[in-house]
C-alpha cells in the first residue's frame, strides 16, 4: 500500500533519475502485456483460462473456437483440473493461401483451483467456441452463514 | 502439422481512431484467408460469438466483420483473467473481383467462415495461343 499519492513527489524526484527510468520501464512493460480486462500475471500455456467463483461454484471459462466438445478432455482431481486436447484445422488442398494465421496442434494445461471441489458435482457446456466448466465446491469451502444468537 | 504444441497467444486489441460505442474491448481475431479459383474464403476465429452476433459488411471494396458477444451479468468473483472478454472486428480490402450478391457466411463453434465468390470476369481465363 503506497502511502504517498504519486503526484505528492517526493523532494529527491528529479527528471532523468534512476528511479523514474525504473517506473517508466515497468509501465511500459504493464501497459504491454496488459490489454483491457486480462491481468499481467497468466500462464504461457494453451489454452489462457479465466477462473471465478460465486457462493457455491467455481467457474472456468476457456475460448477454444471451432474445436468439437468430443476434441476437448476434462479431468478433476482434488483441486487440479487438466485440460487437454488437439485443435485440428481443416487445410483445404490446391488452393491459395493468402493469411495463416490459425494455429493447429495439441495442447495440456493442468492448474490449481482455489479451493477443493466435489469432482462428481462438474459440469461443462461448450457454446460458441467456448468452454465453461462449472465445479461445485466442496462442503468444507462453502462460506457458512453464522446465526448470531442475542442473550 | 499436427505434432506442434500448441502456444498460448495474448489476444490483440483493435487499436482505431473512432472508439467504439459500446464499453467492451475489441479484439482482431486470427483469420485464415485462401483463395480457390472460384471464391476467396476467410475463416476468423470469434470465440463467444453467436450465429446472430456477426455482422458482415462489403462497402465498396472493403470487408468489415465484426462479431459481438454478450456479457454475461454475473455476481462472480474474479480470481484469475487471462483472456479479456470482448467483441471482435477487422476489415479487409478487396480486389474489385467479389460477386457481393453471393457471399456466404456460416458460423460454427465460434468460428466465421465467409464465402465471398469471385465475379465470373476475374476467374481466369486461359488464353489460346494461335499459330501463325
Amino acid at each position: 500500500m503506497a502511502l504517498i499519492r504519486w503526484t505528492e513527489r517526493p523532494d529527491w524526484y528529479s527528471p532523468g533519475t534512476e528511479f523514474q527510468r525504473r517506473q517508466r520501464d515497468m509501465e511500459r512493460l504493464f501497459s504491454s502485456f496488459a490489454g483491457r480486462g486480462a491481468s499481467p500475471f497468466r500462464s504461457d500455456v494453451f489454452p489462457h483460462v479465466n477462473v471465478s467463483e460465486d457462493a457455491d461454484n467455481l467457474h472456468v471459462r476457456t475460448e477454444l473456437p471451432g474445436m468439437l466438445p468430443e476434441e476437448i478432455d476434462i479431468s478433476v482431481e482434488g483441486d487440479t483440473v487438466t485440460l487437454r486436447g488437439e485443435r485440428k484445422l481443416h487445410v483445404v488442398e490446391n488452393v491459395n493461401y493468402h493469411r495463416r494465421e490459425r494455429e493447429a496442434g495439441r495442447f495440456r494445461r493442468i492448474f490449481t483451483l482455489p479451493t477443493r471441489v466435489n469432482a462428481d458435482a462438474v459440469t461443462a457446456l461448450f457454446k460458441d467456441g467456448v468452454l465453461k466448466i462449472t465445479l461445485a465446491k466442496a462442503e468444507e469451502a462453502k462460506p457458512k452463514q453464522i446465526q448470531i444468537k442475542s442473550a | 502439422m499436427t505434432d506442434k504444441d500448441l502456444q498460448a497467444r495474448e489476444k490483440v486489441e483493435v487499436k482505431t481512431e473512432a472508439e467504439s460505442t459500446r464499453n467492451v474491448p475489441v479484439y482482431v481475431p486470427a483469420v485464415d484467408i485462401y483463395e480457390s479459383q472460384d471464391a476467396l474464403v476467410v475463416v476468423a476465429d470469434m470465440p463467444g460469438v453467436g450465429p446472430d452476433s456477426v455482422s458482415i459488411d462489403v462497402h465498396d471494396n472493403t470487408l468489415t466483420l465484426r462479431g459481438t458477444v454478450t456479457l454475461e451479468e454475473t455476481k462472480e468473483r474474479v480470481h484469475v483473467q487471462e483472456f479479456g472478454v470482448g467483441d471482435y472486428s477487422r476489415q479487409f480490402t478487396l480486389g474489385r473481383t467479389i460477386d457481393q450478391s453471393k457471399i456466404e457466411a456460416a458460423m460454427k463453434n465460434g468460428v466465421l467462415t465467409l464465402t465471398l465468390p469471385k465475379s465470373d470476369i476475374s476467374k481466369p481465363r486461359k488464353i489460346a495461343v494461335k499459330a501463325a
